[in-house]
């Protein structure tokens, strides 16, 4: 199996881990990921505030030189990409006086896009193509013993209905159950973490990641997963601040899906980038990560 | 004073100018039109998250938009701090796309210039679409310092060991990554400018034989 990857501009820095982990999971799996040639931001929720058509023809441009590439699934593993590049997609289909602007922008620039990408996340491909079965029978490290609060935030599974439901989607649940991990009542796993709101009224976003975390803490979790470079970073960055403003302790180790996957499948810690994550491992996670891989 | 002679049931000028361009923008939303569909029921405003710290609800605006007060909406911190989480657009029994027409009304007010000054949302969107402009990707970094030294420097300040943090780990760079295809993102940006066409006029001049009630979509 072979994808076309578009890894966002967050995942070259910020999130390197979810880059790195991402890779390592493909690897160990036998799929092969092919990055993108040349890929560009897709503009994410900000340049959709200010400029609609030019929002969409940027983000046009990564669609139309993937189908140029010959490939027909493009897998998007930050929330907001994926949003952004599913809506490009839906918003191209059903209005044509936007797909005529784009289609303009994208001639000037000597491309074209005629709307056959599949945009995927990687949690969907896992899950539906590699299927949770064959997952289970590749893993080499047993998850048995530990407690996950799955955190899909809202982008993946939201606006339109995607792989799985807007609400209470059950796909990460699923497959580290499978693996054997138990996933804690975490009813909070698609509220939103504020986003870029943390930069813009830091007070209001760390009021919702104050309430993901005592909902993850108070169930029981060791550790938070999620799917996202921007929940990652608010959700393990001002841990200390909200102990601060809000007192009880909000300590816990936040990965990225694939990390903890990846540690299922045998990869390395250093092939996860486990260290690169601002809340070193507690002690469930550590043992895990020290026991050999069949 | 107010020398505009005006038509009963007509709306004043400044109402007229921007609800038209906010209608231009939101009608091109896939969906958009079905602002008119809205019950009033409130499951916008009960199921989004940060509606807490809004001063006006996600219903409330299309309350107030129906009543012709759409400056009081873009005047407001409501369209600012919406996350985009989707949760209105999801449980909205009408199908309302709530958060695009938010988009819709963030853009109008910057089109506008109706936002506070320094505006945290404003400055923000605004660094972001430059520097994506000039190197065809984001760079976080320079995006937050642009940001906060204009903003608020003190606050930049406190960041700084999160930023250190971060550079520890290797999850910083303080270079931005340019694309080879700048030059394709430049022709389209060109473009574009072209593409914008000023606000078309209204079709029925406002004279001394226009009588009656006449109301402006």
């Amino acid at each position: 199996m072979e994808y076309l990857y578009y890894p966002g501009c967050s995942l070259e820095y910020a999130a390197k881990p979810y880059d790195e982990s991402l890779r390592a999971v493909f690897r160990a799996l036998g799929i092969t990921l092919t990055e993108l040639e040349d890929w560009n931001c897709c503009g994410a929720t900000m340049y959709m505030s200010v400029d609609e058509t030019v929002s969409l023809a940027i983000s046009a441009r990564n669609l139309a030189l993937a189908e140029k590439s010959g490939h027909h699934d493009l897998i998007a593993p930050c929330s907001a990409c994926y949003t952004v590049l599913l809506k490009t997609n839906r918003f191209l289909r059903e209005s044509p006086e936007l797909k005529a602007k784009v289609d303009l922008l994208l001639g000037k620039a000597g491309l074209r896009y005629n709307l056959t990408v599949n945009i995927r996340h990687p949690l969907d491909v896992l899950v539906n193509d590699v299927g949770i079965e064959v997952i289970g029978l590749c893993a080499k490290r047993t998850l048995d013993g530990l407690q996950l609060a799955p955190y899909y935030g809202c982008q993946i599974v939201r606006p339109e209905r995607g792989f799985d439901d807007r609400e209470f989607p059950t796909t990460m649940d699923r497959l580290f159950e499978r693996l054997g991990a138990s996933c804690v009542y975490f009813p909070l796993k698609t509220r939103c973490c504020g986003g870029m709101l943390m930069t813009t009224f830091p007070d209001v976003a760390l009021k919702l990641v104050a309430e993901l975390l005592e909902c993850a803490i108070a169930n029981g979790a060791h550790c938070i997963l999620t799917t996202c470079p921007m929940c990652q970073v608010n959700l393990e960055a001002y841990q200390k601040r909200i102990t601060r403003k809000f007192g009880s302790s909000h300590d816990i180790p936040v990965l990225y899906f694939t990390q903890l996957l990846g540690m299922a499948l045998g990869c390395s810690e250093k092939e996860l980038g486990l260290k690169r994550n601002l809340v070193p491992l507690n002690k469930a996670l550590a043992e895990l990560a020290c026991q050999p891989a069949r | 004073m107010n020398t505009e002679r005006r038509i009963p049931g007509s709306l004043p000028e400044p109402e007229r100018t921007l609800r038209r361009r906010f209608l231009a923008d939101a009608l091109l939303v896939p969906g958009g039109e079905r602002v008119s569909r809205c019950l009033q029921c409130g499951c916008c405003t009960g199921s989004c998250p940060v509606s807490y710290a809004m001063d006006i609800s996600p219903r409330t605006v299309i309350a107030l938009f129906r009543a012709a007060q759409i400056e009081e909406i873009l005047r407001s911190r409501t369209i600012w701090i919406c996350a985009s989480c989707y949760m209105c657009t999801t449980r909205c029994p009408q199908a309302i796309k709530i958060t695009d027409l938010l988009y819709a009304l963030k853009r109008t007010a910057m089109d506008s210039g109706l936002y506070p000054e320094r505006f945290p949302v404003y400055l923000l969107s605004k660094n972001f679409v430059q520097i994506v402009n000039r190197y065809g990707r984001n760079h976080e970094i320079l995006l937050l310092a642009r940001y906060y030294l204009r903003h608020n420097p003190l606050a930049l300040l406190q960041l700084l060991p999160l930023g250190w943090r971060m550079f520890r780990r290797g999850r910083t760079s303080f270079f931005p990554t340019k694309i080879k295809g700048l030059a394709a993102i430049r022709t389209m940006l060109h473009a574009a400018e072209t593409l914008k066409v000023p606000p078309a006029k209204e079709a029925v001049e406002y004279g001394k034989e226009v009588v009656g009630y006449r109301a402006v979509a």
